[in-house]
């Protein structure tokens, strides 16, 4: 059994743990790099398509490419230690207040590291067939589209020959092109809202592009076949979200992507005591991105799912000086909540401070062209933003200056709303 | 058509005349760009993976430079699922060069060791 002792050890080794890593190690301390893959790189290694960097390299990288990038800067830094084939297992605290995170790493076996600080980036979870009970037999050729991504992507397995996909989000459209593009007959998109969930621009170049069928306002009733998927039944759904069956139909097929949701992994953070939040299913935290646990932070699809990386990595980055500042000794000051408004899902942080800027982050639950987002505190107007379009799928980020707050009374306890018309 | 050129999606009418295309519909020069490309030549950027030499179950992944002629997509796929590449690799290499012609490079996305 092996003891290291860093300054801060950061869960993943993805866009978010390495960024929050670089952050962190840039700043002068130790930093130990869990990663129970054989490589650095996270999801990105599977995401092979472009889209990635437009924000943060102002160029339009695929996923392979962004990850690349900061791998390299990460092998350069001297102050990172990288553990791959590494397990966290367990977070607990010593009396001193030090945490320790348990580690079963493949080549040292058992490794205990203690540090001041823990970051949280160990990505998210698919939602899986059980979350959205289909009913019907349970044959194979049954896959989440981001598993059946790295199965093609990374192990070169085609999961099968006549795919239908449920669900529209953009891992399903992304990965309805790309089994086209090797050979596998992609037979519809069944999507239970009456909107598409993916980017538009994935409809056309996802779908359009091959004549692929998306059937919205439906769903996949059940599926048949004894060993192997042999039959989908989809049936439409009425205006009022009831179910109508005599107008189902059903179209063979041997494979069933689920492209149905993305939950954050908390696992290890609700076994050390974190607070979850049911608007993300990932950790309550304040302005420095801490959870209610003393010394654990979280960062990228661990804290809230995303969907550009270039977030993840300013929201990582962010985190990684907040580490710093608590491993310096910086307590957090008066925090005032934050609160999701008319039309807005949810909101992160969930408490801003005064002396400094803040970054929010939010997703709104409508689809509008020239929609307003309005902020109040302690229901009083602050500031009101114009957006150009907005819809579920797509992620606000807000800015707000600290010069907002100044007429604001620093001793009372104040609550900021986020609103969307 | 909708552009593609950024989240706004923005839903173009292209017309083509004698002696030009027009676009409307467009919030930015890229939709018009697109708008017309779309129309007279419609490209698309392609990603794949191809096999590595002698190693089980391992690819790399790659990509056009630039966008690539819709009507040569399959034949670069067809020639991609024949490639094998050595180890090792370094992001950003040349895999294809000027494929059919058209200009467009075909890269090497990630660098790998043995």
């Amino acid at each position: 059994m092996l003891e290291k002792k860093v300054n801060a050890v950061v869960i993943g080794g993805g866009s978010a743990g390495m960024a929050a890593a670089l952050s962190i190690a840039e700043k002068g301390y130790q930093v130990a790099i869990i990663e129970r893959e054989d490589t650095l790189g996270g999801i990105l290694l599977q995401c092979i398509h472009n889209g990635f960097g437009l924000q943060e390299f102002k160029q339009e990288l695929t996923g392979p490419e962004y990850a690349q990038r900061f791998e390299d800067f990460v092998h350069k830094n001297r102050k990172i230690n990288i553990f791959l084939e590494t397990t966290a297992v367990d977070i607990t605290q010593n009396d001193n207040g030090t945490r320790v995170v348990n580690t079963y790493s493949k080549k040292h076996g058992v490794i205990l590291f203690s540090a001041d600080a823990v970051v949280l980036a160990m990505g998210c979870r698919e939602r899986n067939r059980g979350n959205i009970a289909i009913a019907g037999t349970r044959p194979a050729g049954i896959f989440t589209a981001g598993l059946a991504q790295r199965l093609l992507n990374i192990d070169g397995f085609i999961p099968g020959k006549k795919v239908v996909i449920i669900g529209s989000g953009d891992i399903g459209l992304i990965m309805a092109r790309r089994l086209t593009w090797v050979g596998t007959e992609v037979l519809g998109v069944v999507e239970i809202q009456p909107f598409p969930s993916g980017l538009t621009r994935n409809i056309v170049q996802c779908l359009n592009d091959f004549s692929i069928p998306l059937y919205l306002n439906h769903v996949v009733s059940r599926i048949y076949g004894k060993e192997r998927v042999t039959k989908v039944r989809i049936t439409p759904i009425t205006q009022d979200g009831k179910i109508d069956e005599k107008k189902s139909f059903q179209i063979a097929c041997d494979t069933i992507l689920l492209s149905v949701g993305l939950i954050p992994d908390m696992e290890l953070a609700k076994n050390a005591g974190v607070r979850i939040n049911h608007d993300t299913n990932g950790p309550y935290v304040n302005a420095d991105l801490m959870t209610s646990q003393e010394g654990i932070f979280a960062c990228g699809n661990a804290l809230h799912v995303h969907d550009i990386v270039d977030y993840v990595t300013e929201e990582a980055r962010r985190c990684g000086s907040y580490v710093h500042d608590y491993i310096q000794g910086g307590r957090v000051k008066k925090q005032g909540n934050v609160i999701p408004g008319a039309n807005i899902k949810y909101i992160l942080p969930n408490h801003y401070v005064t002396h400094r800027n803040n970054r929010l982050y939010c997703r709104p639950m409508i689809v509008k062209n020239n929609a307003e987002l309005f902020i109040k505190i302690n229901k009083k107007f602050v500031l009101q933003k114009k957006l150009r379009h907005i819809q579920p799928s797509e992620m606000i980020s807000i800015d707000l200056e600290k010069d907002v707050f100044k007429n604001i009374q620093k001793d009372q306890n104040h609550t900021l709303e986020v609103s969307i018309r | 058509m909708i552009c593609i050129s950024c989240p706004v999606g923005c839903h173009l009418i292209v017309a083509s005349t004698r002696d030009r295309i027009t676009v409307k519909g467009n919030q930015c020069k890229r939709g018009e760009i697109y708008g017309k490309e779309e129309m007279l030549s419609p490209k698309r950027i392609v990603t794949a993976v191809v096999k590595i030499r002698k190693k089980e179950y391992c690819y790399i992944p790659v990509k056009t430079e630039k966008p690539l002629l819709k009507k040569y997509i399959k034949p670069l796929l067809k020639e991609l699922y024949r490639l094998e590449v050595d180890l090792p690799v370094k992001c950003g290499t040349v895999l294809i060069k000027n494929f059919e012609n058209t200009g467009i490079n075909v890269l090497i996305t990630r660098s790998m060791k043995n």
